[in-house]
């Protein structure tokens, strides 16, 4: 047993790796659903066991191979990075069993093993993102989880898709590439890939110009990944037309993932020193959240789809985790992180319901409708227990005292307290009151319009609620008790604020 | 810039120009394909940047032996080589998804792609009116 736990950095990535060729194997969608669940399964297992191991031993440093870094690829889980996995692990296995019923309807059967198989892979490469200490590594596993991700939306049954998935991959694409960049950079002036190596070597050169080009090109790149405003253009149509299990797997995890990839080349490799006083980075870090927290969220009001008017909530919520950032505190980086975490798992509820709430409002055997306002009249009588999963859900979003939001948004007021700068406070406040706007659209069609004529009571399908629902409940546990999240949290930002000074 | 500045600096000056021609091409065309191969292009400049420094003159393989005392660097041209297959699989998936949307839209002109995307979405709002 002791000899499992010391290879789980291991088994972490690549259960979930070995379980998609597998799927491709057996060529059925049956089959390939047990096995995938397993594997996400097996990964959740690995990212709990990690998480407890970093709790009782500090940073574990796995050497692939037994080869000694800096010459071998290093795997490397502190606090911050554990508590990432828990995220992108727990909502896989959560999303997998809802995807059975939900790619039902949406996916042609003959396709459902290779669905299954792009998804193992997308899940592998984003804990491989998070995971592995080695700059290149980052990128591989990157394009693994991109190109895997690009499939799983053209996947969508709209054409809308299709050029959704396109524009997706050559913004992607632009985006790794910038980061390879990037990386090349660092390499030249270092001579080393290894993460921990590389931020040693850069304290004799940190002012040189391939150093500060290399900076550029990494936060440019990373920003388009995780969807910066205004390089989230790619988002709002990706999230709308893919299929929906892949929606809330996505708006759970890809960008989020991303974060974490900014936080760690920020804090972990460049330090706070270069990327805080001799750049102005902060500020314009700070003026982008701030676009987005008002711009994303007030385009979101105007949305007649519920998927898209929540795919520009998400921008918006992007905002807030890059804000607390911007103010290079160890509570502004707690706040980021807590918020990277609770978003995602709000989000993913919200759009796991959305899937289950276009089945419920399609007649069998039609087309399934998209989930546009004027279909959701008087649905809280239609699907009670959906409509108020979405509405909790949403005052998560909002940053209602007792969700899991208003944790991350207290921590975020508090660190521009502790700034002296009360005028972000009111800007969160304020643009907290948009998040209020949206979700009353919501509320009021599906609460205070009459249904139409002879519309019956149709709940969605068990088998999505009750993973939905457990996101739902996670949202309200995580605001209450705040020992985990918060807990974690704290830990991985007083690592990585430390290392960089 | 000196002449033998340029020459000093040749690598890096076409490595710079394919990295903006690709991205142009990127922003500036409509059609799928020519973004693909401006995407292409912009990714292949990046193997340059890579490979040239690795390079140094006069220097063999890094093999033990006496008479060898210059190596270059294999490292990168191993990276590359990863890089390269990520970009083979990006511009094949690419392309698919290309074939796909003529199938479904019948054209490759982004413009032509937005113009169908907001007749139907028309067509939504006045079903809704």
């Amino acid at each position: 047993m002791s000899s499992i736990a010391a290879h789980l950095p291991a088994l972490q990535v690549v259960l979930p790796l070995i379980s998609a060729p597998l799927a491709v194997l057996l060529r059925h969608g049956g089959f390939a659903f047990v096995i995938v669940t397993a594997g996400a399964w097996a990964a959740f297992a690995a990212a709990i066991g990690l998480w407890l191991q970093t709790g009782e031993t500090g940073t574990i440093s796995y050497h692939i191979g037994s080869w000694a870094p800096p010459w071998g690829i290093e795997y490397r889980v502190d606090r911050l990075a554990s508590f990432v996995l828990l995220l992108v692990s727990g909502t896989a296995a959560i999303v997998l069993p809802y995807s059975r019923a939900s790619i039902e309807r949406e996916i042609p059967r003959d396709l459902h093993y290779l669905y299954y198989a792009m998804f193992s892979l997308c899940l592998a490469g984003l804990l491989g993102i998070t995971i592995t200490g080695d700059a290149f590594n980052i990128f591989v596993f990157m394009e693994i989880s991109s190109l895997s991700a690009y499939v799983l939306i053209a996947l969508g049954r709209d054409r809308r898709a299709l050029a959704a998935s396109f524009r997706y991959l050559i913004m992607g694409t632009i985006g790794a590439t910038f980061i390879v960049i990037g990386i090349g950079f660092l390499y030249l002036m270092t001579g080393t890939l290894n993460l921990v190596d590389m931020a040693e070597r850069l304290r004799g050169v940190e002012s040189s110009r391939p150093v500060l080009a290399a900076l550029a090109f990494i936060t440019v790149g990373v920003s388009l990944k995780l969807a910066l405003f205004p390089l989230h253009q790619w988002l709002p149509n990706a999230y709308t037309y893919a299929p929906s299990a892949v929606t809330a797997f996505l708006a759970a995890t890809a960008t989020k993932v991303s974060v974490y990839v900014l936080i760690r080349f920020w804090f972990s490799v460049f330090g706070e020193t270069l990327v805080f006083e001799k750049l102005p980075l902060p500020q314009i870090l700070l003026l982008l959240s701030l676009a987005a927290m008002f711009a994303a969220s007030f385009t979101a009001i105007f949305q007649d789809n519920l998927k898209r008017l929540f795919a520009y909530s998400s921008v918006g919520q992007i905002g807030y985790i890059t804000l607390g950032m911007s103010f290079d505190s160890v509570n502004g980086l707690d706040a980021a992180i807590l918020h990277l975490f609770n978003h995602g798992i709000t989000k993913a509820a919200i759009f796991l319901l959305i899937g289950g709430m276009v089945i419920g409002l399609a007649k069998p055997g039609a087309v399934l409708p998209e989930p546009t306002f004027d279909r959701l009249a008087g649905l809280a009588r239609r699907m009670p227990l959906t409509c108020f999963g979405i509405v909790i859900a949403g005052l998560s979003l909002i940053g209602v005292p007792g969700t899991a939001g208003f944790v991350s948004k207290w921590y975020l007021i508090l660190a521009a307290m502790e700034k002296g700068q009360f005028w972000i406070v009111g800007a969160i406040l304020l643009s907290s009151l948009l998040a209020v706007v949206y979700v009353w659209r919501f509320v009021e069609v599906a609460y205070f319009k009459p249904a139409p004529e002879g519309a019956s009571k149709q709940e969605a399908p068990l088998s999505m609620l009750i993973p939905a629902w457990i996101l739902v409940i996670a949202t309200i546990w995580f605001g209450l008790d705040t020992s985990f999240t918060v807990g974690t949290a704290t830990e991985a930002a007083l690592q990585l604020v430390k290392v960089g000074r | 810039m000196s002449s033998g500045g340029v020459l000093e600096h040749f690598t890096y000056i076409v490595t710079v120009f394919l990295m903006v021609a690709g991205l142009y091409v990127i922003i500036a065309r409509g059609n799928l394909i020519k973004k693909l191969v401006g995407l292409s292009v912009f990714q292949t400049s990046v193997y340059l940047l890579y490979i040239a420094p690795g390079k140094l003159l006069g220097g063999t393989a890094p093999i033990l032996a006496p008479q060898y005392t210059v190596y270059s660097n294999p490292l990168p041209h191993v990276l590359i080589l990863t890089a390269i297959v990520v970009g083979v699989a990006t511009l094949a998936l690419g392309l698919a998804i290309a074939v796909r949307i003529k199938e479904t839209y019948g054209t490759i002109e982004e413009d032509e792609i937005m113009a169908a995307d907001n007749a139907v979405q028309a067509g939504e709002d006045a079903r809704r009116s």
